[in-house]
């Protein structure tokens, strides 16, 4: 490469080219800022440097290093590849997952200077949030899910073995299906603890086989329902009902799952808990990280670790993250969270450094204290998107990208423009913008409300329908159906709507799988 | 920190996932790529490819709300024109464009393309179908022999000494024979030096001197290696399968012959193309055509120029069995044979062409396939008063003797898969069906 002048000798590297060395410098520099000026507190981190077919084999187990076989992964597999090969989209510099280490996949393509770029990015900024969120920190547990990645994997390779791969799949698809409404929103009684998960089981098969005993098979089974209170309350209390988490209420009171099926619904529903707080912080996580490595990278050019014509590459590749075409562009796709989040975090910056008078009034607590860093580090570790930008969505960055707000509503025939950006539309705006980012307002409202114990024992749910808007009815016909067939009894969905209480739609299945 | 490189890891974490996809898929793709075959051409059939299948087939189901109807607030960046109140013409649409983020999947209605490597594209292509005869029935001629291991002999040339298994049988038989040991013998006889150094003992100094003249016998007359030890490789013939195959593809350019006939006739040659070259390493092609007179031509002008003139059949066969005179052996040759025609043929030349065919042609070939091509708005593809070609009839009568020839008429681009499927169908279909 063609040698650049380095009077100082301070340079990182030198040209495109990079090695372990290089990185292992690029590391600590980025450390240096990082830690002393920055103050991050990070998991320690693992660098692994990997191919395209690597990272496409990544996309496909949601940038899992290992995860259990299915079907579908193979097809997203095939998705992305046809993409990439097609050259339509590029594929992500990095992936990071949060555990601890914190693993960051780089691919080998990757010049020095996006690598350094890529160190800043992932292995500082994601991994200083995931450490310090209080949504990881109440949900995830870093420590633990790659073992129990790795268990999942074990036992369902063991069941395909046992019970056959179509038995398998067939619970896989119907876990899926019902995955987008399998976690806890509210904190239960437990830290969620995934090491103890897998012992938990390997006992309670151990303890099933050590009581075996073929004489009971004999014996009439007793109908623990049969006792069951007869008063519509007890029974919901019983089953803890209402409740919105699908999946849980299937693994502990669906009637006749076998014990294998429960432990794959559990473990379904656990990686779905695993990734619900990442749906909630997409916005500010991308944005810390995006944040962090903006700073991180002028900090060595200004020290001189990163060449001019290093920096411009940079500086390129930052603004074409960060790029948020407007809504009439032909590139619009929705609000660029790594665009949003720089921009109001850059924001708050500036409101620390050099604050008007709007800002003093809007954001007395911390406007003008110098203090960039810390608020920040409040920031990240406290709120969520939409609480972030409902506290943080400053007027002043609501001009600057001329945010608006429009009702869409079905039953008139114009669109309405309800703010712009004015003294009159700034509150409005922000917390219209804030739902936005509300997972629980974005997701509709499921919830299994009553089950016919003395009857057919049919499944009840209930969807809360908001603003009228139902749910997208062929596919909710097939999430039933799986719904169904899990549960062995008809399973009936109810579209109320909240405003009024009326019934919208119905819908119905029955279990394809008549009882044996 | 550490750094891991993970380039050199094993690739192909997917593959597992995407075979399952696969055959989750299988008859969707199946039949996407049997529909793909049709536009493709002669040679490049076999290359991999995309191919696209509804989405519908392996959709992934989720619990979401409609993108379209009720009541959504939106918060867009870059108003220039709108001021609070102002109403907007809806894009067309209904939900705008606040549903696009909604529906990863796309949806419902657009079909889910991807890319299949070669292999996965031949075997869904290929699935099911079986050659007739794949290998020559009777196999002569010294050329055709292979050698192969045959287990061990105890005679046979050095270079085909079997060392281990050798060494295996001198190891048992030295140590049955008890034979002394090298080490045994050498301490021994350090003993006796010592002893005479010192002159200590001599009593012990002659037995110990004995001891070695009894084990050196021994030793010697024990050998190492004994004849009885050695073992060769033994290898034996075995009538090797023939490998190679010509393909002899033969029309009828003279007039009467459309262009969308010459097409139908193409894809049925690029069919059997790629599913002789599955089956065989090496496959060549010969394309005769022929209207009175017949000529070995290349590809290009057999698919694409025209020629005037009238129809005589044998003349073709007539060329085909020169040209496997002089340059496919048959024993060394698996020879295939498509005749697309639309059935013309001089009245005259019936008779020979019948008898080329079923004395000439037959007893060569591994399998002999009769096009008969048509259009599509031909009155006898009704049925009704349809009456059959002069050639179809010639053929039609030997075909009764069970020879390896099949015969089918095609009168659609639709029909050529079919009838490709239906004349190399597996045996035992073909044969449970009367």
């Amino acid at each position: 490469m063609n040698p650049r002048p380095d009077p100082a000798g301070t340079l990182l590297f030198r040209g495109a080219d990079w090695d372990f060395e290089t990185l292992r410098r690029i590391n600590e520099a980025c450390e240096d800022i990082a830690t002393k000026e920055l103050g991050l507190d990070t998991y320690p981190t693992q660098i692994e440097v990997i191919t395209a077919e690597q990272m496409l084999d990544a996309y496909a187990s949601s940038g899992m290093p290992l995860f259990y076989k299915h079907w579908s992964f193979g097809k997203h597999f095939a998705q992305h590849e046809t993409i990439y090969r097609q050259g339509l989209g590029d594929l992500a510099y990095e992936i990071v997952i949060n555990s601890n280490p914190c693993i960051c996949y780089i691919m080998e393509e990757n010049t020095a200077t996006m690598q350094a770029l890529v160190i800043a990015h992932a292995a500082f900024g994601h991994n200083h949030f995931f450490k310090n969120n209080y949504l990881f920190k109440q949900w995830t547990d870093a420590d633990g899910i790659l073992d129990y990645l790795d268990f999942a994997k074990g036992y369902i390779a063991d069941c395909e073995e046992r019970y056959g791969h179509r038995e398998v799949e067939r619970v896989l698809d119907a876990a899926h299906a019902l995955m987008s409404h399998a976690v806890h929103r509210y904190p239960r009684r437990s830290k969620p603890d995934l090491r103890s998960e897998e012992k938990r089981e390997r006992e309670r098969r151990a303890h099933e086989e050590q009581m075996f005993n073929d004489l009971w098979r004999t014996v009439p089974a007793q109908r623990g329902e049969a006792g069951a209170p007869t008063t519509e309350d007890m029974r919901r209390a019983l089953l803890q009902l209402p409740q919105e988490n699908l999946l849980y209420f299937l693994e502990k009171s669906a009637p006749r799952l076998p014990p294998w099926q429960r432990e794959i619904l559990r473990i379904v529903r656990l990686i779905a808990q695993y990734f619900y707080p990442q749906r909630q912080t997409k916005l500010m996580n991308e944005g810390c990280a995006t944040w962090v490595h903006y700073r991180i990278m002028n900090r060595l050019h200004e020290r001189g670790q990163i060449g001019d014509g290093d920096y411009l590459q940079f500086v390129h590749s930052h603004t074409n993250v960060t790029f948020q075409p407007q809504y009439n562009d032909r590139r619009w796709n929705g609000i660029n969270p790594y665009a949003l989040g720089f921009a109001m975090m850059s924001d708050i910056e500036r409101i620390c450094r050099e604050p008007t008078a709007e800002d003093r009034h809007w954001f007395p607590d911390f406007a003008g204290n110098g203090e960039p860093e810390a608020v920040l580090r409040d920031v990240w570790a406290n709120y969520r998107d939409e609480s972030f930008v409902l506290q943080f969505l400053s007027p002043a960055l609501i001009r600057k990208w001329r945010m608006f707000h429009i009702l869409d509503d079905s039953n008139e025939s114009e669109l309405r423009v309800e703010a712009i950006h004015d003294e009159r539309g700034y509150r409005r705006i922000r917390s219209a913008l804030a739902r936005q980012y509300d997972v629980a307002w974005l997701d509709a409202d499921i919830q299994i409300v009553d089950v016919d114990l003395a009857g057919d024992r049919r499944l009840v749910l209930h969807h809360n329908v908001v603003n009228r808007i139902l749910l997208e009815s062929e596919d909710t016909g097939r999430v039933l159906q799986h719904l169904a067939d899990l549960w062995s009894y008809d399973v009936l969905l109810k579209e109320i709507d909240t405003a009024s209480g009326v019934v919208l739609k119905e819908h119905r299945a029955a279990p394809q799988r008549s009882a044996q | 920190m550490h750094i891991v490189d993970r380039r050199l890891n094993p690739g192909g974490k997917s593959l597992e996932n995407r075979q399952r996809f696969l055959r989750r898929a299988q008859a969707l793709v199946r039949r996407a790529v049997r529909e793909q075959t049709r536009d493709r051409g002669i040679r490049d059939m076999e290359k991999g490819g995309d191919v696209s299948i509804p989405s519908d087939g392996v959709r992934e189901p989720t619990l979401r709300r409609s993108s379209q109807g009720g009541k959504r607030d939106m918060v867009l960046p870059g108003n220039r024109d709108f001021v609070e109140g102002d109403t907007i013409a809806r894009p067309g649409g209904g939900g705008g464009r606040g549903g696009a983020e909604g529906a990863p999947d796309g949806g419902g209605e657009d079909d889910f393309r991807f890319a299949l490597s070669q292999d996965e594209f031949l075997d869904l292509f290929l699935d099911d179908l079986e050659l007739p005869d794949l290998a020559k029935r009777k196999v002569e001629g010294i050329e055709n022999v292979e050698w192969r291991r045959a287990g061990y002999s105890v005679s046979g040339s050095p270079a085909n000494l079997a060392l281990l298994r050798t060494m295996r049988n001198s190891l048992s038989r030295r140590i049955a024979l008890k034979r002394p040991k090298g080490e045994e013998l050498l301490e021994l006889e350090r003993e006796a030096e010592a002893l005479e150094a010192s002159a200590a003992d001599p009593v012990r100094l002659a037995f110990v001197r004995e001891r070695i003249a009894v084990l050196d016998q021994r030793r010697r007359r024990i050998p190492w290696i004994d004849p009885i030890d050695l073992r060769y490789r033994q290898f034996s013939p075995y009538p090797r399968p023939v490998a190679q195959a010509v393909m002899f593809c033969l029309m009828d350019v003279s007039g009467s012959m459309t262009e969308p006939m010459k097409d139908l006739a193409k894809r049925f040659y690029a069919l059997l193309y790629i599913f002789l070259k599955r089956r065989y390493k090496h496959v060549e092609i010969v394309f005769i055509r022929h209207t009175h007179v017949a000529a070995e031509v290349d590809e290009d002008t057999f698919f694409h120029s025209t020629e005037t003139g009238g129809t005589v059949v044998s003349t073709a066969l007539e060329e085909m069995r020169r040209i496997v005179a002089e340059r496919f052996r048959p024993n060394d040759w698996n020879i295939y044979a498509a005749q697309a025609s639309d059935g013309d043929n001089a009245p005259n030349d019936k008779e020979r062409t019948g008898d080329l065919l079923q004395n000439a042609i037959l007893p060569v070939c591994q399998y002999f396939a009769y096009l008969e091509v048509g259009t599509e708005d031909e009155p006898s593809s009704l049925g009704l008063g349809s009456r059959p070609s002069d050639l179809w009839r010639t053929y039609d009568a030997l075909r009764q003797e069970g020879a390896p020839f099949g015969m089918r008429k095609v009168r659609h681009r639709r029909d050529i898969f079919p009838v490709f499927r239906e004349l190399f169908q597996k045996r035992s279909e073909a044969r449970s069906a009367p």
